[in-house]
């Protein structure tokens, strides 16, 4: 067996658990923390599929920023005993995201089933020479400074306006 | 041996679980986690073709979509705890102030 396909097949098994339990939870911080399960597995794949930096990127960002903003939010969202109370959804809600969910699901791994999608034709070779994080870097700051400086823009509005929207009414 | 098939059924499903979290969870928190699942599923297939390919443009998408991902959750977030102070609700079916 190709240890490559042995690794995905494991990471793959413990990140649909992991999401599948993330969905289903009640307590919001056993989901958050089944969350950062799924986030390793995917940054685990990251590896698996030779792109280390975005692995790391994945770990920092992900794992590490975004999981704390939900944990903080969870802890500081302060609400009414009864407004706090876990609501099981509604029956005709699952039935219906299950049935949509499984049309887009279907239909796409159908497509992507009959396509069948060439198997990798170089590999590691083509991001081994200088390593995985000059070979982004360089085609970042060569090919795609501009999207680079207006995604910058986009986080200091995002910053901004969260920092506005989350303020304390004067 | 690994191919780009099994890494897109992969997030495929993982894309149809965020789906099922965001359509029935009423707590705003989950649906927003679902949210993240299901741009960790598209990023899961960058990074596939930009390994098969092989072409690393893909990777730099996938840098670019983990910002928007970023500040999408901080604006949603900062939403969130506006709507606790006016409404004292995180019940995303109950905040229908706009709904027809």
């Amino acid at each position: 067996m190709d240890p490559q396909f042995v690794a995905f097949v494991l990471l793959a098994l413990v990140g649909l658990f992991a999401a599948l339990m993330m969905v289903t939870r009640t307590n919001l911080v056993h989901a958050a923390l089944y969350l950062v399960v799924t986030f390793l597995v995917v940054a685990a794949m990251y590896v698996v599929l030779h792109a280390e930096f975005l692995a790391a990127v994945q770990v920092l960002v992900y794992a590490g920023g975004i999981m704390v903003l939900f944990l903080f939010v969870i802890l500081l969202v302060d609400l009414p005993r009864e407004m706090a109370a876990p609501r099981k959804p509604r029956n005709v809600h699952v039935a219906t995201a299950l049935i949509l969910s499984a049309v887009v699901v279907g239909l796409l791994g159908y497509e992507v089933v009959v396509t069948r999608a060439a198997p990798s034709a170089g590999g590691a070779s083509l991001f081994a020479e200088g390593g995985n994080l000059e070979t982004v870097a360089l085609a970042l700051f060569r090919y795609y400074l501009l999207p680079f400086e207006v995604v910058s823009l986009l986080l200091l509005v995002a910053m901004v306006g969260a920092i506005l929207l989350a303020r304390a009414k004067a | 041996m690994l191919t780009p098939t099994h890494v897109m059924l992969f997030s495929l499903v993982l894309f149809g679980i965020g789906i099922v979290g965001v359509l029935t969870r009423r707590n705003a928190i989950l649906v927003l986690m679902s949210i993240e699942l299901m741009f960790n599923a598209a990023n899961l297939n960058f990074v596939a073709f930009s390994w098969a390919m092989p072409e690393i443009a893909g990777q730099v998408f996938a840098v670019f979509t983990i910002c928007v991902a970023a500040g999408e959750v901080a604006i949603g977030l900062a939403i969130l705890i506006a709507l606790v102070r006016n409404r004292e609700n995180i019940h995303i079916d109950e905040v229908n102030l706009l709904k027809w």
